[in-house]
């Protein structure tokens, strides 16, 4: 076949050794043709994007290299070309995205500038012509006033727009392939669709074959052709987008696709029982950002008159876009930041008008798990007095502290000897355990959840949820669930917020948010949900909640 | 433009108000200190009484009440005058003014010395990280670092002065000999080499540490590799990518070691009897000769201030997310 524009046939790639294993890649092969969009999907550390990099010869040189195979682009092996031969493919005729749109720009560079580079490396264009075909390239990937665009430094754009800028860069010389790894995954949902959507009708205007490297099955059913499916360095399943999402046969990826989160429209609707736990009436806040002696900052507001109540046992979900305010709200909470006004009635007692002092027995009462378990646990404690130092300081003592911090490890899923080792020692999803562990050692009444899985692969993400949901229900906790994946909030709260620019627009249960949601914008939060269209296969569908459920829909 | 103007508006409106406190400050802590000219010339004379010391005090005016003297200093300096100096017999702007450009010729050229050299050896090093060059080039930056800089002035005049007859010793040009015109520069130029070297080589391995820890992250940073993607050269990628991101934090400590251009070569101009405002300022002080102390200090902390504006202004260019505000 002509068409078939990249060919990687038994692609092994090294890394350096006392890594934790010897291949990065192993035994790789796969095809991308004319018009194909071929997702790579797997969980992190599963080789996907080395497998882009080795494409791209952009391994970093010199711990990882290629020890075997061929990538064959038209024919030609890339892995055995000069350094100025497969500089002038890189670029040129394959172009990569990658996945954060918030560094991959030089801060420094005007976009203008950074996207005539490519042009001046490729082609024999004057500068007039470069400048023109910047205006141009700007103007297709769909961004407002390309000329002006054009002299912008990147921290003046959001992160789609970068992302859009970042796609025009890699199209600047019409490239055969265009590699994406996963370009969506740092961006909100309704800008993910938009993105999926320009790729999707690039790649058809220009007849492109695109690699797309991701970990969430929704954006496969929403673009692919064709999935290959990765694990530990491994290709373990490839097939056409049809055969794949459909019905899936190697357990890997009927695994993954069984971890999709989705909604369970078999909940039952949670009954609202005694006093309200919690309830925030008018709160706002906001922030004061720059200014000082002689000049004035910028405001910004990040909550305006929000009310939500949190009945005992109740989990309610806060979700939406990044800087709608749905943070600040759990902070303003916890006491993390004050808000500027109304008032957050906790067991009838105002938290808002309280000082530091005063406010402090009730932060036993109300505990937040952060999102990033990287960043959250203090890599120089051990485990164990992370999750005592709270019972410490409200004046346990250390010994029955200590135990009592080995007794939640083992109610989280870790082992007991877990207690004696540092932070750094476990995987992402142990971490955010022990982050649970920790939010509980004080009997909380209340946790405020802040984006607890966003971090996490899908598989783990959904071990982790099942222990939240399985606690909460255990210890009849109440929680507010912040989360900007409308999925991921479907499957575990009772209760939605959906909060948009500091206001809550619209507060329902889970049940009416999703199959009848009253909001214009809630409605396009929905509609922004990747893979809507797709159903999760019957079997694997009932799959994680015992066979019991026949829901309907995948998601939403 | 507006911008710029009415940011250096208002850090030179701020500056009026910490020049007055540094001036108030200076004024009372030259004070503090025990004794005073009176003293010091009448013990350099020899067989004084105290009512000649009186006399002079008298002539000084240093026998009013503190805070009349300072009344009348700080009037002065808010006219432009400096004082007198008794010990010279000559207005203290004068010997400031005549000292200085030695100074700032001399500091200058390290500056840049240190700058350029640090930089270019910083990028090298990290070029080839983990080789032999790197090494070295670590090596070098931390003897630099490590060493007295009076040890390495002394070393180096008796390597290329004593030794090989090279380079002159000491002085900022030969005296006496009447050199005009290129001739004059270029004696200049030959008297400045072991100094500048001296003084250069301290700050250049900072600046070299500096430029290699901070390309070192940079390269690893997302944008470089997007570079990578669009098929750029290696040379492009360098210096238009990585070197210009991690030239920031040299920038913010370059901008540190301009202010002390003035004030930071005493012991240099000591050990190479370089005629500058250090050496000015070391006479002073043994002499107690207030007036000339206190204009050096006005002159450094005017250039200071100066300096801490212009580096605030460089960051502003370099890095369009920092905005002159």
């Amino acid at each position: 076949m002509s068409d078939i524009l990249l060919d990687v046939r038994d692609l092994t790639v090294a890394l350096p050794e006392g890594a934790e294993r010897p291949n990065a890649v192993e035994g790789i092969s796969l095809t991308i043709g004319k018009n194909e969009i071929l997702c790579v999907v797997g969980e992190s550390g599963s080789g996907k994007s080395m497998t882009a990099h080795a494409v791209m010869g952009l391994l970093p040189k010199p711990h990882v290299k290629v020890t075997g195979g061929q990538a064959l682009y038209r024919g030609r092996d890339i892995l055995t070309m000069t350094e100025a031969e497969q500089r002038s493919l890189r670029g040129g005729r394959i172009a990569m995205i990658f996945q954060e749109p918030m560094t991959a720009l030089n801060p420094l560079m005007t976009v203008g500038d950074q996207i005539e580079e490519s042009l001046k490396a490729h082609s024999d264009l004057d500068k007039a012509g470069r400048r023109a075909r910047v205006v141009e390239l700007l103007a297709d990937v769909g961004l407002p006033d390309p000329e002006h665009l054009r002299r912008s430094y990147p921290f003046r754009l959001s992160g789609g727009q970068r992302q859009r800028v970042m796609i025009a860069m890699a199209l600047a010389l019409e490239p055969d392939i265009l590699i994406a790894d996963e370009p969506t995954t740092a961006l909100d949902v309704t800008t993910q669709k938009q993105i999926l959507d320009l790729i999707r009708t690039l790649q058809a205007e220009k007849e492109m074959g695109v690699m797309f490297i991701t970990h969430d099955f929704g954006v496969v059913a929403e673009i692919a052709t064709h999935v290959a499916v990765m694990q530990h360095g491994r290709c373990v399943e490839i097939g056409t987008a049809e055969q794949m999402l459909n019905a899936p046969k190697h357990p890997y990826t009927r695994d993954l696709i069984a971890a999709v989160p989705h909604y369970i429209e078999h909940r039952d609707d949670f009954l609202k029982q005694g006093e309200a736990l919690l309830q925030a009436d008018k709160v706002c806040k906001t922030f004061h950002l720059g200014g000082g002696f002689l000049r004035k900052g910028r405001q910004i507001v990040a909550g305006r008159d929000i009310t939500l109540t949190i009945h005992p046992g109740e989990t309610v979900g806060v979700v939406g876009e990044s800087g709608s305010g749905k943070s600040t709200l759990g902070r303003c909470i916890v006491g993390l930041h004050k808000a500027d006004g109304g008032r957050i009635l906790y067991q009838g007692q105002d938290l808002v008008a309280l000082d530091r002092k005063r406010f402090r027995p009730f932060r036993k009462d109300i505990q937040m798990i952060f999102q990033d378990p990287y960043a959250s646990l203090n890599p120089r404690h051990k485990v164990a007095d992370i999750i005592a130092q709270g019972p410490i300081a409200f004046g346990e003592p250390r010994a029955k502290a200590l135990d009592r911090a080995r007794e939640l490890l083992r109610l989280v899923g870790l082992p007991e000897q877990a207690a004696e080792r540092y932070p750094h020692e476990f995987s992402g999803g142990q971490r955010q355990r022990i982050s649970i562990a920790r939010a509980l050692a004080l009997e909380p009444k209340l946790i405020i959840a802040d984006e607890p899985v966003s971090a996490l692969d899908v598989s783990v993400q959904t071990q982790v949820l099942d222990l939240l949901d399985e606690i909460r229900h255990r210890l009849g906790l109440s929680m507010l669930f912040i989360t900007h994946d409308l999925r991921v909030a479907a499957q575990v709260c009772d209760t939605i917020a959906v909060m948009q620019k500091g206001v809550i627009v619209e507060m329902n249960t889970a049940r009416e948010v999703f199959q009848n949601p009253q909001h214009p914008y809630t409605r396009t939060l929905l509609d922004a949900i990747p893979g809507r269209g797709w159903e999760i296969p019957e079997d694997l569908r009932a799959r994680r909640h015992g066979g019991t459920h026949d829901g309907r829909g995948a998601v939403a | 433009m507006a911008a710029i103007a009415s940011f250096l508006g208002r850090r030179l409106f701020k500056a009026v108000f910490i020049l007055f406190a540094i001036v108030v400050i200076n004024f009372l802590l030259v004070r503090a200190a025990p004794g005073d000219p009176a003293t010091v010339m009448a013990g350099e004379a020899g067989a004084a009484d105290e009512q000649f010391v009186q006399q002079l005090r008298e002539q000084f005016g240093l026998d009013r009440p503190l805070h009349e003297q300072l009344g009348i200093y700080l009037a002065d300096v808010a006219t432009g005058d400096l004082g007198y100096s008794y010990r010279q017999q000559r207005p203290v702007w004068d010997l400031i003014a005549e000292r200085l450009p030695a100074t700032l010729i001399l500091t200058g050229a390290a500056f840049v010395l240190a700058l350029a050299a640090g930089i270019g050896l910083g990028t090298l090093a990290a070029q080839n990280v983990g080789r032999w060059s790197d090494s070295a080039i670590t090596v070098l930056a931390l003897v630099s670092y490590a060493t007295p800089i009076f040890w390495v002035g002394l070393m180096l005049i008796l390597l290329f002065s004593v030794q090989l007859g090279w380079l002159p010793a000491f002085g900022y040009e030969t005296i006496g000999a009447g050199y005009t015109g290129w001739e004059r520069v270029t004696d200049i130029a030959a008297h400045m080499v072991l100094p500048v070297l001296t003084l250069g080589l301290f700050y250049m391995a900072v600046y070299a540490r500096l430029t290699r820890a901070s390309i070192l992250e940079v390269r690893d940073m997302d944008f470089v590799k997007t570079a990578r993607a669009k098929g750029l050269g290696e040379t492009r990628i360098v210096l238009k990518h990585v070197l210009r991101n991690a030239i920031l934090p040299v920038i913010t400590f370059a901008g540190i070691q301009a202010g002390h251009l003035v004030g930071g070569s005493i012991l240099i101009e000591t050990v190479f009897a370089w005629p500058g405002i250090g050496r000015l300022a070391f006479d002073a002080v043994l002499q107690r000769d207030y007036q000339v102390l206190l204009g050096i200090f006005f002159v450094t902390s005017v250039l200071v201030i100066v300096f801490n504006i212009l580096t605030d202004l460089v960051y502003s260019l370099v890095d369009p997310r920092i905005e002159v505000a």
